[in-house]
């Protein structure tokens, strides 16, 4: 029980790139225990993605052909099977909203420990190490975990670089068979929301709020400061989800990576799932009441101080 | 139709706060009602609010003071309260998913919900990991980050909307008895009134020990250990202005100048 199984991920015809990121994490993993690096991938194109996850450093790539798109129920079954073929040390997953869905119950099935949204792993003999975070980014953590039987860990995207070149891994297709009494779900569809009236993905200057500001009504005061600047209103996931700005300004995991020359994050914490949409910006600023608020972290320029008195000075400072 | 909604206690840590050990300092602490559950328990009584006979039930893994949490779910239009806690658990610093799974299965078993609501994720430890893994334990259908909820009361078909990355939401069917985890904006949490707060008080809060629900104490053992807790290391060093607002004001928009930021 040395080896690692990186189970990749996929939507509509893509292989995403947290897959590759996945292999660099599983190779570390594997370098550490002595073992192989095995990875698989379910459904889809299984040949073409099998392709690509055939990177240096992968092993053998399992490639199991079920299904078009992702289903929680067949990728726990597929993953039990594989499991039970490979015997993996730990078993691997990003922390995407797919991971989510059935790393969970993969552990519970297996009767293993899980441990998500890891940022760094490491392993040695029994135990594995992982880093991750609390309190919104506030605290990282280290956790042991007992590996005695093996771990189902997920890995936060973007932590890891992705796997480079090209392999000589074995490919082989791996026959499942799935148990339709315990498929329980059926995905009818897809559908892509969001759309409107600015697409703040082309915009040059975003001011983006955050709910530091409290009120609806206080909204204005940044949309003057959007004016004032010439930029584009953006925000953060709870004023999309109180309906005080609509789906297509919110920024993050959920609603849209941007990358504008100059990103002014007012009353936003920083939270993972937000700075995966904006920590590409070219120059991030970040006004919050809070020194500890981790979107400092990742700011350029930074103002340690109440919002509702440095909007109205630098609205000013613009409009003179 | 029955309905039981997980919620949890979690802890919000202050602006300054100091670590002691592998903890926060329980003094930077304020405790709430987890954000996601808010939601988990709008659509909870939402449900029963459309339907003839939904009970709503809810079940929480904590101590005493978390009561106080419950009591605000109970205002909201929650039916009754389940809290289970035990000596076993009084030291355990990190419950893992899989001993939360446990010990909820054990109020699963005992209520036999239609559905259960939970939170994508709690805010303090974050795993986002408890009700799919449930929904695993107790051989029930699941669907995780749940944005919009189609339920015909006595149905036996969820239709939900799952949010997946960069705005593309996924159609789904799950069969019940089902585990939904519920993310935020799915709808309007509502407030608790007056009125919903008195009739609260009244309301049934049962309290469970691990072998009330037939568990075994060792479900508290964690797999899992916080060793070491510390500040993020930043990645970034960021320029902070000093001053007061109108001094930092005027410093920021000589850097935004520079950067070519101006009114039209
Ligand atoms: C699956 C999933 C997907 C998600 N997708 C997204 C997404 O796409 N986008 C997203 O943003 N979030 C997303 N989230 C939510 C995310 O986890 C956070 O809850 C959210 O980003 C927090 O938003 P916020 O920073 O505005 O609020 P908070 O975290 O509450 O932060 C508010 C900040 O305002 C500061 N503040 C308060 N008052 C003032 C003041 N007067 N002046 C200055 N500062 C002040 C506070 O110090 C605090 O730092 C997702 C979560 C999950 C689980």
């Amino acid at each position: 029980m040395s080896d690692v199984l990186a189970v990749a991920e996929h939507r509509r015809g893509d292989l995403r790139d947290v897959s590759l990121e996945l292999l660099t994490a599983g190779r570390e993993l594997a370098d550490q225990t002595g073992g192989d690096l095995h990875a698989a991938v379910i459904g889809g194109a299984v040949d073409e993605f099998a392709e690509k996850l055939d990177r240096e450093g992968v092993d053998r790539v399992l490639a199991v052909d079920e299904g078009e798109e992702f289903n929680h129920d067949v990728s726990l079954q597929s993953v039990e099977q594989l499991a039970a073929a490979v015997d993996p040390a730990v078993v691997l997953t990003p922390n995407s909203v797919n991971g989510l869905d059935y790393a969970p119950a993969l552990a519970e099935s297996l009767d293993l420990p899980y441990v998500s949204d890891a940022v760094e792993l490491s392993i040695d003999g029994d135990e594995l190490t992982a880093e991750r975070e609390m309190y919104g980014s506030k605290v990282a953590t280290t956790c042991s975990v007992d590996a005695s039987d093996g771990v189902v860990a997920t890995i936060r995207s973007g932590e890891w670089p992705t796997a480079e070149g090209t392999g000589d891994a074995e490919i082989e297709s791996f026959d499942v068979e799935i148990d339709d009494s315990r498929v329980f779900s059926s995905v009818r569809g897809f559908e892509e929301v969001g759309g409107g009236d600015v697409d703040i993905s082309e915009a040059d200057v975003l001011v983006s709020v955050g709910r530091g500001i409290e009120e609806e009504e206080n909204i204005d005061l940044i949309r003057d400061l959007a004016d004032a600047l010439d930029a584009t209103l953006s925000a953060s996931r709870p004023i999309v989800d109180n309906g005080w700005l609509p789906k297509n300004r919110q920024v993050g995991q959920s609603g849209k990576v941007v990358t504008p020359d100059v990103y002014i994050a007012i009353g936003i914490s920083g939270a993972v799932q937000h700075v995966a949409g904006m920590k590409g910006s070219d120059t991030i600023v970040a006004i919050n009441t809070d020194p500890n608020a981790p979107i400092f972290d990742i700011a350029d320029y930074g103002i340690v101080d109440d919002l509702f008195d440095v909007v109205p000075a630098l609205i000013e400072e613009f409009e003179g | 139709m029955k309905v039981l909604v997980t919620v949890k206690e979690v802890a919000r840590v202050a602006d300054d706060f100091e670590i002691e050990g592998t903890e926060v300092g329980e003094q930077y602490r304020e405790y709430d009602l987890n954000e996601w559950d808010d939601y988990a328990i709008e659509a909870a009584v939402q449900l029963a609010e459309a339907g003839e006979d939904v009970e709503v039930v809810t079940a929480t893994i904590g101590p005493e003071r978390s009561e106080e949490t419950i009591r605000m779910a109970l205002a909201k239009g929650a039916d009754r309260a389940i809290r289970v806690w035990d000596d076993a658990l009084e030291d355990v610093e990190t419950l893992d998913v899989g001993a939360k799974a446990e010990i909820l299965a054990g109020v699963v078993e005992a209520e036999e919900p239609d559905l259960v609501l939970s939170g994508v994720q709690a805010e303090d430890d974050a795993f986002g990991g408890t009700g799919v893994a449930l929904a695993e334990r107790v051989g029930y259908g699941w669907a995780a980050v749940v944005n919009d909820l189609d339920l015909e009361p006595g149905g036996d078909v969820a239709s939900v909307r799952r949010e997946l990355e960069g705005g593309v939401e996924e159609l789904t069917d799950v069969e019940l008895p089902a585990v939904l985890t519920i993310q935020t904006g799915i709808n309007e949490p509502r407030y608790a009134s007056l009125r919903g707060i008195r009739q609260a008080q009244s309301k049934e809060l049962d309290v469970q020990t691990l072998a009330d629900l037939g568990i075994d104490a060792a479900a508290a053992d964690s797999r899992i250990d916080v060793t070491e807790m510390f500040v993020p290391e930043t990645e970034s060093d960021a320029e902070l202005f000093e001053g007061d607002a109108g001094e930092s004001a005027a410093k920021l928009a000589g850097v935004l100048r520079d950067k070519g930021v101006s009114a039209e």
